[in-house]
């Protein structure tokens, strides 16, 4: 990467002015890496940027607010930090975005499966559209493409919409995101669709990663699966119970997820969870034109109504 | 018209307190003959039934859920059911991708003083779920059974 050295220079002339700032750092093998926060000068030698930055570091942010943060940001997390300042959860003021431009990040988990191991990876080397990976002695290359996260595919926000500083040639995206995976899902009869969710949901063992993992998630210690008073959900392993989580997890993101996938990415048991994401935008863009985190002034259209509504079919009796 | 009928399902309706919920009594001063497999709960305001409240009775065995409010513009609060219609509407969007029948919920408007209308809203939603039967249990069993498909299929 050759824009490495410059955002590294950018940050470092920042850095004096803010409390910390967050990127990524090489994790315990190359392939993976994991969120750096950067205190002192020293700290923004360890930085990385590349395909195998996933994290949506934008996570961190409502935890933090109030203080003066920088945060290296893609594409698709720019649209978080868009949505999370649309609801006033953190200050722009406080705010330093260093933005680049992505053009897509590696699935850890298709990797392992055409690997056929998630174990330690030895070395990883990226080219302009390729991977190779090296792996207890065997060395595999794939097309960057083959093995990029789903969300990479459909793309529209390539560079971030949102930034301060930004450090790299901007890209353009001009892929429609069609929400093709959802149509083809809904082909099924509904008793297999009902199976399907049956099937996923019983490999969840509330672990809640989902939930920690997805920056829209602000409600921290009074998030409902947890509380007693409502008693939305009980602590029996059921699945009954597991569903209906994701279902408040689904509904309290109406209009607000900006479908970075970390939910998905950060469960262990591989549960489709941004499918579900993904219906419920779905259907706010055909019903309201409104896709979260692309417009700063706009209100969340469940935050919102019209007195007539145009798409809305009044169901008369 | 007996209260415990073998053929009678379950089915939950969430009634605003002003309008719907006085409907509901408008058509009972006026005698009006109704199914009886409607459980109402009565709530202060449309605006107010989080769409979760649909979709936990629908888990837990509801055969059909019905929603009433007061006509759009017409809110006791004001603007309570505008906020409850794009909710509802959203949440009838969603709930095919489930797998449950978007036709097992429904909502809709009833005024205080339109008895004969909520006649014919208890009615032909009564209707509409007993032609749709049961709902598929979401359970335990449900998964075994799945999986047991899931095993013939392979």
């Amino acid at each position: 990467m050759q824009h490495l050295e410059e955002l590294k220079q950018q940050i470092r002339d920042r850095l004096p002015a803010l409390d910390l700032v967050i990127g990524w750092e090489a994790g315990f093998d190359p392939l993976r890496a994991t969120p750096l926060f950067m205190r002192q000068p020293d700290d923004v030698d360890r930085l990385i940027i590349g395909p195998q930055c996933v994290h949506n570091l934008a996570t961190h942010l409502t935890g933090l607010k109030g203080r003066k943060i920088g945060i290296v940001v893609k594409g698709c997390d720019s649209r978080t930090i868009v949505e999370l300042l649309q609801e006033k959860l953190i200050n722009r003021e406080d705010l330093v975005v260093f933005g680049v431009p992505c053009s897509g990040v590696v699935s850890v988990g298709k990797i392992g499966r055409k690997m056929g191991s998630l174990d330690y990876v030895e070395g990883v080397e990226f080219s302009a559209d390729s991977v190779t990976v090296a792996s207890e002695g065997v060395q595999n290359s794939f097309a960057l493409e083959e093995v990029a996260a789903d969300k990479c595919g459909r793309c529209q926000y390539n560079t971030p919409l949102l930034f301060d500083v930004l450090v790299g040639e901007p890209r353009p995206g001009d892929v429609v995101d069609d929400y093709a995976d959802v149509a083809t899902f809904e082909e099924q009869p509904l008793e297999a669709r009902m199976n399907h969710w049956l099937e996923a949901m019983d490999r969840c063992v509330r672990c809640y990663a989902c939930r920690n993992a997805c920056p829209m998630c602000v409600c921290r210690d009074h998030c409902v699966a947890q509380s007693r008073d409502p008693h939305w959900m009980t602590q029996e392993d059921t699945v009954e119970n597991k569903l209906l989580f994701q279902i408040i997890h689904t509904m309290h993101l109406a209009g607000r997820c900006t479908e970075c996938g970390e939910c998905e990415r950060s469960c262990p048991m591989s549960i489709p969870l941004l499918l579900l994401r993904r219906k419920m935008n779905k259907e706010i863009d055909a019903l309201f034109d409104y896709r979260a985190g692309t417009r700063i002034d706009a209100t969340p259209p469940l935050l919102s109504f019209k007195v007539e509504e145009e798409k809305i079919n009044e169901r008369g009796w | 018209m007996s209260a415990v009928d073998a053929t009678e399902l379950r089915i939950v309706g969430f009634l605003c307190n002003w309008c719907s919920y006085g409907g509901a009594d408008t058509a009972g001063v006026g005698r009006f003959q109704q199914p009886t497999d409607l459980r109402i709960i009565r709530v202060p305001c449309s605006g107010r039934i989080d769409p979760l409240f649909v979709v936990k009775s629908l888990i837990n065995g509801a055969d059909g859920v019905l929603v009433s409010g007061c006509h759009p513009r017409d809110c006791h609060y004001s603007e309570g059911n505008f906020y409850a219609r794009r909710r509802l509407e959203v949440l009838k969007k969603f709930l095919p991708i489930l797998g449950i029948d978007h036709r097992r919920f429904e909502y809709t408007w009833v005024s205080a003083s339109e008895g004969q209308k909520w006649k014919t809203v208890v009615s032909t939603f009564t209707e509409h779920i007993h032609q749709l039967g049961p709902a598929p249990k979401i359970n335990r069993e449900a998964l075994v059974l799945a999986r047991t498909l899931a095993a013939k299929a392979v």
